[in-house]
């Protein structure tokens, strides 16, 4: 049995990446979107938190003088210089998604490019600002059909692994990345006194993950920095945390070892850091900086990811 | 519809009377609702557009992806007509494959005399490297797509062999499957041969063509340039329907003396590589060194008998079109028989009686290049301006040997459905050839191309063309 092309396996990867960063962008510019709204005094460092989340920043300013949402929206959505922009990344999934046609099945390359030839002319009437809730909207819903179609449709054998890992190692660093821009709403200071945790930011952290209302099924009216930082990192039920994550791509490279009867050197590393994030405690990581801990995590992760591509032969 | 006049229509011949291949499908379209009709053209297109059968047209700002127009009125050919042509193709591949091994070996053409010298030996797409080599099965053009052209009832002719990388096969493909969704209820009363088992015969012509080192089953691969290349949807479309990898020349490496490419668990030899990479980039080491599209090596290991490379490097000489017109002698030659299709009467403008009979009537005749494809760098006389004529002139006296010269043949007609109805628009008929060690096959279909705009004679999908279903009927 003749395994599959490494290029193969980089361009799945890199498909689902792509993938994931357009849906969480778009939660990310939602979520900013809604605080623009509703806080016009603080919008400039809403929109600043927002573009360093996305790791655009530098650019942005290159770009811009003002933060205001216009400028922030253009950049994020349709601008074709952005590498970061919502155009860039779902352009790169389709690119991704035709260099691997032959790896993927008709439902899920259809299920792309439609998403591609929607939502591409959408992006460029995004100027109109009434109208982009429910461009964001579309977005997700288009995320959600590529998903299902790889969930209903694909085999469970190494094509999907390479589809699951790359959709998760993107979602930890995303996740991760959420949690760092809003750091100094969790700090302990802030904590100590309860009532001072902004609800608004705390609503923003949680929105960008999608999670807003989940946590408060679970937790009820128990805000606190430690029950987020918890919630986030640690519980294992949602399936944006980075522990969730970890989870996973432990399980998944597990089943790649079993399919390929080899094991890696990111085998040990992804061990290595999910047991890293069980033993950091919410409390110590609280205690000891959670900027510290993020930018450590990041990091780390970045790191398994570049180990999973010289692994499995991802560049010649 | 039919202006009874000079072209010959497919569906109503010279004089308006429904021909016998369309009497069937004539009655049960009649039938249909015009504006249904429409609606299902519609429909067609974003099928295509939702699939992405797509092409990327070069010199293209963005190398934007398009659409080529699907019509969806059929072309249907008897299959009386069909194997007459046939017949007439199987001739042809076989004597082209001869040829290709003798000017490769002994050269007993040249020798007799039968074509000149400087034809073989100044042409650029002739390979030095490939002198003495024998290519597994003797075969050097395994897929064929042999281009012809009708101008009545019983005249087709030859235009170009296209036997070194055909493409549109896709399309035959696709297009077959977008009138079986659009149509089905048609397919069922008109008896129509399929053309759906074409990858499976690729597939088992390719595995066929293994080298003789290969034990077991024979690893094959589809080689593209990669997802820029204006043909990108049909190599990924083939390598999916066949069940082999698709891969880029990065993919592959020389490794103990296999050609092999990077699979996630380390190298895999491969045994046949169906390329779609033109001979010039195929191994930087042998040829083109600025390549990045090829293997390093891959050519020694061909030479050595390690892989076989379909269609085998330097056929691409059967294409120049200076020597498609020694093709009725080259076909003579080696089958000792009588060519069974026309070719298009040629003049060669590197002869000075022919140059001079060419430059007296450009406004007539169609004037190519010899290597040009697409229908690029090609002047179409009637068609042309007077300054677009006089600056043509300019560059055949310039370089005479770098063209020929053909009649404007009366290309035949098959109506389209346009805003106004149907229309009879110009069109060819590209059928695919698939040459093994055993058999030759021809798949009972192939893509027309018509072009879109009224009285057009130019069907490449690169100036605008279009294509249609091509229906082989079971029986007349």
């Amino acid at each position: 049995m003749i395994r599959m092309l490494g290029r193969t396996a980089s361009g799945l990867f890199w498909m689902m990446r792509y993938l994931e960063r357009v849906e969480n962008t778009a939660r990310l510019v939602d979520a900013g979107f809604r605080m623009s709204l509703t806080r016009a005094r603080t919008m400039r460092s809403e929109w600043e938190s927002v573009l360093s989340t996305a790791g655009t920043i530098d650019a942005f300013r290159e770009k811009y003088d003002h933060f205001n949402t216009p400028n922030v929206v253009a950049f994020m959505i349709a601008d074709k210089e952005n590498p970061g922009s919502l155009y860039r990344s779902l352009a790169a999934a389709r690119e991704n998604a035709r260099m691997t046609r032959t790896a993927i099945t008709k439902d899920v390359w259809e299920a792309i490019n439609d998403a591609w030839l929607e939502l591409r002319f959408a992006f460029e009437a995004s100027d109109d600002l009434t109208d982009l809730p429910n461009l964001l909207a579309r977005i997700r819903q288009h995320t959600a059909l590529v998903r299902g179609s790889i969930n209903g449709t694909m085999l469970r054998n190494d094509i999907f692994r390479f589809v699951m890992l790359g959709a998760l190692i993107e979602r930890a660093d995303n996740t991760a990345r959420i949690l760092d821009t809003k750091y100094y709403v969790l700090l302990p200071s802030s904590a100590s006194v309860g009532s001072s945790l902004d609800q608004v930011q705390w609503e923003m952290i949680l929105r960008s993950a999608s999670a807003e209302r989940s946590f408060h099924w679970l937790h009820g009216g128990d805000i606190s920095p430690i029950s987020i930082v918890n919630f986030l990192i640690h519980d294992v039920r949602l399936p944006r945390s980075i522990a969730y994550c970890y989870d996973e791509i432990v399980a998944t490279l597990a089943d790649l070892e079993v399919e390929y009867q080899v094991r890696k050197p990111c085998h040990d590393l992804a061990a290595e850091h999910e047991a890293h994030i069980t033993n950091s405690t919410s409390e110590w990581i609280i205690g000891s900086g959670l900027h510290e801990f993020l930018i450590d995590f990041i990091a780390r992760n970045a790191r398994l990811a570049e180990m999973i591509e010289t692994d499995y032969r991802f560049h010649a | 519809m039919a202006d009874g006049s000079t072209n010959f229509d497919e569906m109503l011949g010279f004089g308006g009377e429904v021909r016998t291949p369309y009497a069937e499908y004539h009655e049960l379209l009649t039938k249909i609702d015009p504006t249904k009709l429409k609606q299902k053209s519609r429909d067609a297109e974003a099928f295509f557009r939702r699939t992405g059968i797509t092409f990327n047209v070069y010199g293209d700002s963005e190398a934007d992806e398009r659409l080529i127009p699907f019509d969806l009125l059929p072309r249907i050919i008897s299959a009386k007509e069909w194997s007459r042509l046939t017949r007439g193709i199987e001739q042809r591949v076989k004597a082209l494959n001869a040829f290709l091994h003798d000017i490769y070996h002994r050269q007993e053409i040249l020798r007799a005399g039968r074509i000149p010298q400087r034809l073989i030996t100044d042409n650029q797409a002739f390979l030095p490297q490939m002198v003495g080599v024998n290519p597994p099965g003797n075969i050097y053009t395994h897929i064929v797509g042999t281009d012809l052209v009708r101008t009545g009832p019983d005249e087709f002719f030859v235009l170009e062999d296209n036997a070194r990388t055909p493409s549109g096969v896709s399309y035959m493909l696709e297009n077959r499957e977008t009138m079986l969704k659009m149509f089905p209820e048609l397919f069922s009363q008109v008896g129509v041969q399929s053309v759906g088992d074409y990858p499976a015969l690729l597939r088992k012509s390719l595995a066929a063509s293994a080298p003789s080192t290969c034990a077991g089953k024979p690893t094959i691969a589809v080689l593209t340039p990669g997802i820029h290349n204006s043909a990108y949807f049909e190599h990924a479309f083939l390598a999916d329907q066949m069940g082999v990898e698709l891969v880029e020349g990065h993919d592959l490496r020389v490794v103990d003396g296999r050609v092999a490419m990077r699979t996630t668990c380390g190298y895999e030899p491969v045994d046949v590589i169906y390329r779609r990479v033109d001979d010039e980039y195929l191994d930087p080491l042998n040829f083109n060194p600025e390549s990045m599209l090829g293997v390093p090596g891959i050519f020694d290991i061909y030479r050595a008998g390690g892989i076989t490379i379909t269609n085998a490097p330097g056929t691409g000489i059967s294409d120049d079109k200076a020597l498609y017109s020694y093709m009725p002698d080259i076909v003579e030659f080696y089958t000792g028989q009588a060519p069974l299709l026309k070719n298009v009467e040629t003049w060669r403008c590197s002869e000075p009686d022919s140059l001079a009979y060419v430059l007296d009537h450009l406004s007539e005749l169609v004037v190519k290049e010899v290597h040009g494809s697409g229908g690029y760098g090609m002047l179409v006389g009637p068609a042309a301006s007077k300054a677009e004529i006089e600056a043509f002139k300019a560059k055949l006296t310039a370089n005479p040997a770098n063209y020929i010269a053909q009649p404007t043949l009366a290309l035949s007609t098959v109506p389209i459905l346009t805003d106004a109805g149907l229309a009879p628009r110009h069109v060819d008929l590209r059928p695919f050839v698939l040459v093994s060690p055993n058999c030759i096959d021809v798949v009972p279909g192939g893509l027309t191309r018509v072009a879109m705009k009224e009285g057009s004679l130019v069907v490449n999908s690169s100036q605008g063309g279009g294509t249609k279903d091509t229906w082989v009927l079971r029986d007349d």
